[in-house]
């Protein structure tokens, strides 16, 4: 696997750390104006989502992480696993639900997701920035306040809770952010 | 609509730059305007000039972007100028950051009899004009030594990396590889900037001057009271902002040379390469050089400051 330098650093750039994959996701240039500059980087591993601080020096090197991220289709939760295939091999692969982490909130059957592999094995999956998710529980909202930034809390199909705009009604299909877990729009009415 | 934040961002910036031309003229100091492409340079061991070829009589030669306006402005000092100052752009390659671009605009000037700390108070003066929302204390001195002393604890000048990473590990500095088999200076220049520089000039501007001698650069050494070698050096800080660098200027064409000769060393330890000597610059030293100090004042971290813009791509 290649190695990266200093100049090579930046943010989405996964690495072996410890002998564990990292993604860097936060990066600070620092540097006296005639001292010595420090690369400070904010680290994710990959499979325990733990965030690392970390510091390097000009000639300092990181070597890559064998990542790499695969399409497949969620198919199924049983007790323990979750299961997704890869539409072109076939191939099936399982995931625990630690390894899925945050991500189950967002999964229906059949959705299209980004399972990452280290090493040619799965570690952990990611759900498409937007899925369009039906609201299974919500309170009706109050006539005549339709307007403005009011919120209310929803339940969708997932199970997973979110604050959507008050005239947002059981039954009707919302688009969420996955990555923030906000309400982005609604996609059509109930 | 985006268009319009950035048009009222320059039209500060160009108020900015009239009233530090006004600054000068008043002071009757020079405006000089000098090449950015050198053939030889101010060597330093951690920055680095952007290399580039030219044509000349049909052959092929080496020049550089300069990492700063310093070797030109000393030989018109040396020629007789007087007093001078410039808004050069200055390329330093590899540095780029919320801080820091690879291109850049630097004020820089010197001043004939003066030393570091008469030119600190007119840095001052400046710097009070250019940001009177934001430098509105009078600015605070303190030695490096306090500087250090005062916020980890740990005196500079007598110190060494077994103390230096245990104070790392107990400020949650992380520490980079290498540590152990780098240099004192490289320990302290990652507390400075990793966990000290943050706090410097907080409410009130602060000078930090009389560095180490190890990190005189191209300013003059002397003894201090404690018997320490200290370079009569200094640097600006405001909310945590480097905005200058200044020195009691070195005037000794041998130790010039031999300060280049040792930082082309350790450039090379470094595996960085060496770069070649801003020739003309050693010989002016020798012959004209008046006694004098100078600074550089980063124009593009000013505006910042002025704007309240936490990126330096923001200002420009």
């Amino acid at each position: 696997m290649a190695s990266y330098g200093t100049s090579d650093f930046k943010k989405g750039l996964k690495v072996l750390l410890d002998n564990e994959p990292y993604l860097i996701v936060d990066l600070d240039f620092m540097k006296p104006g005639k001292g010595q500059a420090v690369y400070r980087i904010k680290v994710k591993n990959l499979i325990s989502g733990r965030v690392l601080d970390k510091s390097y020096r000009s000639g300092d090197s990181i070597e890559g992480a064998d990542i790499e991220e695969k399409t497949m289709q969620f198919l199924y939760k049983d007790a323990t696993h979750y299961h997704f295939m890869d539409g072109e091999s076939f191939e099936q692969i399982e995931l625990t639900s630690e390894q899925v982490g945050d991500a189950a909130k967002w999964l229906v059957d059949e959705m299209m997701c980004d399972v990452v592999m280290w090493n040619g094995s799965p570690i952990t999956c990611e759900p498409p920035n937007h899925v369009d998710l039906e609201v299974t529980y919500t309170e009706p909202g109050a006539k005549g306040n339709s307007t403005g930034n009011v919120q209310k809390p929803a339940t969708v199909s997932t199970d997973a809770e979110l604050m959507v705009p008050t005239f947002i009604n059981q039954g009707d299909t919302v688009r969420i952010d996955t990555r923030t877990g906000e309400y982005v729009e609604r996609v059509s009415k109930g | 609509m985006p268009g319009a934040p950035k048009i009222a961002m320059l039209r500060k910036r160009a108020e900015m730059l009239a009233r530090a031309r006004q600054f000068f003229a008043a002071r009757d100091v020079l405006e000089v305007d000098t090449p950015l492409l050198g053939k030889g340079l101010v060597v330093e061991s951690h920055i680095d000039p952007i290399p580039c070829q030219v044509t000349i009589d049909g052959g092929a030669e080496q020049r550089h972007l300069l990492t700063s306006p310093e070797g030109p402005m000393k030989r018109l000092l040396a020629a007789g100028s007087g007093p001078i100052y410039q808004f050069a752009h200055a390329f330093r390659d590899g540095e780029v950051g919320k801080r820091h671009a690879i291109e850049f605009t630097m004020l820089e000037w010197y001043r004939p009899d003066f030393d570091h700390h008469a030119l600190m108070a007119e840095v001052e003066a400046l710097v009070h004009g250019l940001l009177p929302r934001v430098a509105t204390q009078s600015f605070a001195r303190r030695t490096y030594r306090q500087v250090f002393l005062d916020s980890v604890g740990i005196d500079p000048f007598a110190t060494s990396l077994r103390e230096l990473r245990a104070t790392c590990e107990r400020l949650e500095v992380p520490i980079p590889p290498g540590f152990d088999d780098g240099s004192i200076d490289d320990a302290l220049d990652l507390l400075l900037v990793a966990h000290i520089e943050p706090t410097l000039g907080q409410g009130r501007p602060l000078f930090v001057h009389d560095y180490p001698a190890s990190q005189a650069a191209l300013a003059q050494i002397h003894e201090d009271q404690n018997g320490n070698h200290v370079a009569q050096r200094f640097e600006l800080y405001i909310n945590g902002v480097e905005l200058a660098n200044g020195y009691h200027e070195l005037a000794d064409p041998l130790e010039q040379r031999q300060r280049f000769d040792q930082a082309n060393r350790d450039r090379e330890a470094r595996n960085r390469a060496p770069l070649p000597i801003d020739e003309p610059l050693i010989e002016a030293l020798g012959t004209g050089f008046p006694p004098c100090a100078g600074v550089a004042l980063g124009f593009d971290r000013v505006v910042m400051l002025a704007t309240n813009s936490d990126n330096i791509t923001d200002v420009r």
